[in-house]
Order: structure tokens, then C-alpha cells, then sequence
């Protein structure tokens, strides 16, 4: 479902993403671990049209994100890292507002909403501002709405950060649901590496731009003779903290803190 | 189509929700209204150049028109990373369509703003020349609120850090504003003074308004349409391209 060969991203000197390749086949759960600054969301953006590689080649759903920019965008489905919806709409509007950009069936529009937030509980609540909402319920607003038209790839860029462990395993069934009974394929990142270990069934750990280990966690852990997939994790990529420079979106996030949301 | 439509309702939607943001952009023009209005009126007035409150109100609503209105497009900076415009730029719609549902919906919003300025200057004792040329005056209005819409965009769309948003109201939208003929006239100026405001585009927006609703053209209205209309086409379009080009 996903093929990437020596892709690569640079800024200047700077590689982001340097010659990786790996492949996703369809219906399975691939978890892409890195530290902070890895290249994980470099990689997704550009596997979702949004950001071009600098060199190297992708195939989304066998097609090429650079040259099939529309075709690509209507296979996938995404849940960024910062919110994306609008909080001066309910989450109903959200949804349709979605269903219109997609080109959603009108007749199927109210009952495939219906459906899907009914999965992830918020049915009740679709009347509701979306300022009004909790972190986890908006993201888990932000699943049905990237499910509403039917994609056959999800991108998750981490999907559970700052949520409590109950909404976390929420989340973490709902995707479990998708690849086993929808056959949809999914692609995430994620900090947490129990929750890795527990959904994923192929990994790769990325560390300043490389792939470093790829396979399942069972065979990660065998490989560097760790219990767990966060020691495998710390082999991998060493035990310095990263001290990255504050890029202008981790600014935005200081002042969203500081300022509340809006 | 459909798209342009839902992205424009959008903006409608939200501008009338937050009734807050209504208030406090009506403030600004208020203020200056009754403090420049009131306060000047009884000087102009001995002066002999007649009366100020007619000369000033057009500027007063064409600055509750251009701050909103850049100030929606400038939005972008903010909405690409925590906002709504993420989910726009994935979904496979062009970016033409997204610019121009964001952009009429902007300047739809922002003439209502303007429309409401101008009941409260009536309210205070401005009075409409003549009621058959408020469709043109309306015309106008909308024309500048899609020149802030533009400049906007065209900013919004480059600056990725919310830092730059006070460093261009401060540099270029204030500067734009009252280096106009807003709030005073432009006879007997300092020569310099006197070009910059002819080079100001906004200043033929401000004067198409004035000979609308006061009947006191500078220009005359055909040359302020061509180069509001001009210079509203070409920024439109720049902000398109730039809009276009936005990596996440």
C-alpha cells in the first residue's frame, strides 16, 4: 500500500529525512518510532502531499504523491500532531464540512456521520461546539472524520500524545477495529512504545533522518536481546536526549499553551 | 463549486458565532469616530471646509473594513498549524478553490462589519447624500475588503511564525490606513505627504466611498475603480500564487 525508496528531504545542509526506504502492505499496522526530531513528521508530510521530497520515490495506493497530488489525497486519511478542526463549528458540522471537501455522496453523507460517530461515541455530542470538547474526544473526532470518506490508508501522527491512558487504549481499539475488520492500512508515530509494541505489526525506528532497525517488535527485541521494545528502543538510538532547536511550530505551541486555545 | 460554498459559509458561520470579535473590532472605529469626528468637527467646521463628520465617516468604515479583512487572511499563519486550514490543504480540492472560498467569505464578513459602521456613524449624524448610490458605495466596500483579504493572504501565506503579525499591522496595514486621505483632506498637504497618499492605493477606495455616500469625489469614481479594481486584481492574485505554494 505504501512503497518508499531512498526517500530523501533536505534543508540546506540539514537532512531531515535521508535515504530511507521501507514498505507498508495492506491492512497492516506499521509504527514509525523515532526521538524527538527523528524525521517522523517530515516523512508523513510528505507521503500526504504536503511537503516534496527532495529526492526519491513514493507510492500511496500505487500512485505518486508529487504527480497524483488529488487521486492520493482521496485514498488517505490523517490525524495530525496539532488539531485541525474547527472549534467555532459543532462536531456534526465538522463532519459534513468534510463530506463536501471529499466529494461524500449527498445521499450517504447522514448516515455514514451517523455511523462514525457513533463509533467513536459522540453521537450524543453532535451538536456540541468543539471548544467544548476534551482533547480526547476532539481526537477522536479527528478519526471519524479522516474515516468519513472511506480511506483505505490512515496516517496517525501521534495519535495518543497527551491523553490519558483510558482514552489512549480507547483510540488504540478503534485502530485495531480498522485493520482487522475494515481491512484499512495504517501508518503511525508515536512516543509510546507499549503502545507500539501492543498494535503494530511491522516497525521502523528512525533516528537523525535514518531508518536504523526495521521488523516486527517481536523480532526488534530479539535482535538487540532486550524484554522490552522501549530498552530495544534506547539501543537503537542511543541514550543522549536530543536537544533540537525550537523550530517556529514548537514556538506556536509555547504561545498556544501560554494563551489557550482560541 | 461546492467547495468555494461550504469554505465561504464557513467564515459566515464563524464571524457570526464569535459575537465577542464583533464587538471589538467595532470598538476601534468607534473611538475614532467620536474622538476625531466629535473632537475636530467644531475646528474643521470654523475653518470653513464644511462638515467633518460627512468627510470623516467614510475612512471610519473603511477601517472597520481593512483591519478584519487583512486580519482574516493573516489567520493562515496560525490556522496551518493549529487550525482548521490543515484539513483544507490535504483534502483533494485545489487550492484556488480553498483561497477563493476563504477570501469571498473574508470580504463577506468583513461588509457586514463595514455595514454596521455605518449605521452607527448614521446614528451619530452622518447622513447619506443620496440612498441610489449605495449600491456603489456597497461595491466599493466590498472591493476593499477584498484588497485586506489579499494583502492577508499574501502575508499569511508566507510568514510561518505568528511573531511577524504585529511587525506588519505596525509597518505596513497602520501606515496604509492613515497615510491615506482617511481622516484628513488632501489639499494643501506637504508635498511629500500629499504623494504618498496618491500613491496609496486604499486612497482611491476612500475616495470612491466618500463620493458615494458624501458626494465628494477627489479622484472621480472611474479612476478610483480602476485602480482599486487593479490593484485588487494583481494582489489577489499574488496571494493566490503564494497561498498555492504553502508547504506544511
Amino acid at each position: 500500500m505504501i512503497e518508499v525508496q531512498n526517500l530523501t528531504k533536505r534543508y540546506g545542509e540539514f537532512m531531515a529525512v535521508d535515504r530511507i526506504s521501507f514498505s507498508v502492505s495492506r491492512g497492516e499496522i506499521f509504527g514509525f518510532l523515532g526521538p524527538n526530531g527523528a524525521g517522523k513528521t517530515t516523512t508523513i508530510k510528505m507521503l500526504t502531499t504536503v511537503l516534496k521530497p527532495t529526492e526519491g520515490s513514493i507510492r500511496v495506493g500505487g500512485l505518486d504523491p508529487v504527480r497524483d497530488q488529488g487521486a492520493v489525497r482521496r485514498t488517505f486519511g490523517i490525524v495530525f500532531q496539532d488539531p485541525s478542526l474547527d472549534e467555532a463549528l459543532t462536531a456534526f458540522e465538522n463532519m459534513e464540512l468534510h463530506a463536501v471537501l471529499y466529494r461524500v455522496d449527498p445521499r450517504e453523507r447522514r448516515g455514514r456521520i451517523e455511523k462514525l460517530l457513533r463509533f467513536v461515541g459522540l453521537w450524543d455530542r453532535r451538536g456540541d461546539f468543539v471548544k467544548r470538547f476534551s482533547g480526547g474526544m476532539k481526537r477522536r473526532l479527528e478519526i471519524a472524520r479522516a474515516l468519513l470518506h472511506e480511506p483505505r490508508i490512515m496516517f496517525l501522527d501521534e495519535p495518543t500524545l497527551g491523553l490519558d491512558p483510558q482514552t489512549r487504549n480507547h483510540i488504540w481499539s478503534y485502530i485495531e477495529n480498522l485493520s482487522r475488520e475494515e481491512d484499512v492500512t495504517v501508518f503511525f508515530t508515536t512516543h509510546y512504545m507499549e503502545e507500539a509494541d501492543r498494535v503494530a505489526d511491522q516497525i521502523a525506528v528512525i533516528d537523525h533522518g535514518k531508518i536504523v532497525a526495521q521488523g516486527s517488535p517481536a523480532s526488534l527485541k530479539e535482535r538487540v536481546q532486550t524484554v522490552s521494545l522501549e530498552d530495544a528502543f534506547i539501543a537503537l538510538t542511543g541514550h543522549a536526549i536530543r536537544d533540537e532547536e525550537a523550530s517556529t511550530a514548537d514556538h506556536m505551541r509555547q504561545i498556544r499553551r501560554i494563551w489557550g486555545r482560541r | 463549486m461546492s467547495a468555494i460554498y461550504i469554505l465561504w459559509l464557513r467564515q459566515l458561520k464563524r464571524y457570526f458565532r464569535t459575537r465577542i470579535r464583533i464587538l471589538s473590532s467595532l470598538g476601534q472605529p468607534v473611538l475614532f469616530l467620536v474622538s476625531l469626528g466629535f473632537g475636530f468637527g467644531p475646528l474643521y467646521q470654523r475653518a470653513g471646509a464644511g462638515n467633518y463628520l460627512q468627510y470623516l465617516v467614510p475612512g471610519i468604515i473603511v477601517m472597520g473594513i481593512l483591519f478584519p479583512s487583512v486580519f482574516s487572511g493573516i489567520e493562515i499563519i496560525w490556522e496551518r498549524q493549529f487550525g482548521f486550514l490543515k484539513e483544507t490543504l490535504v483534502a483533494p480540492v485545489s487550492r484556488f478553490q480553498i483561497v477563493l472560498g476563504r477570501t469571498l467569505g473574508g470580504a463577506t464578513t468583513a461588509l457586514f462589519q463595514g455595514t454596521i459602521v455605518l449605521v452607527i456613524c448614521s446614528i451619530a449624524g452622518f447622513r447619506v447624500a443620496n440612498f441610489f448610490l449605495l449600491p456603489v458605495a456597497f461595491g466599493f466596500m466590498f472591493l476593499i475588503a477584498l484588497l485586506g483579504n489579499a494583502i492577508g493572504t499574501a502575508i499569511g501565506s508566507v510568514l510561518d511564525d505568528v511573531q511577524g503579525f504585529q511587525l506588519i499591522m505596525n509597518f505596513l496595514v497602520t501606515p496604509l490606513f492613515f497615510l491615506s486621505n482617511a481622516l484628513f483632506p488632501v489639499d494643501g498637504l506637504p508635498a511629500l505627504l500629499k504623494l504618498l497618499v496618491h500613491l496609496n492605493p486604499l486612497s482611491y477606495g476612500i475616495d470612491g466611498l466618500r463620493g458615494a455616500l458624501s458626494q465628494a469625489f477627489l479622484f472621480g469614481p472611474g479612476i478610483d475603480l480602476v485602480i482599486l479594481g487593479g490593484v485588487t486584481s494583481v494582489l489577489l492574485g499574488v496571494g493566490s500564487y503564494l497561498f498555492s505554494r504553502i508547504e506544511l
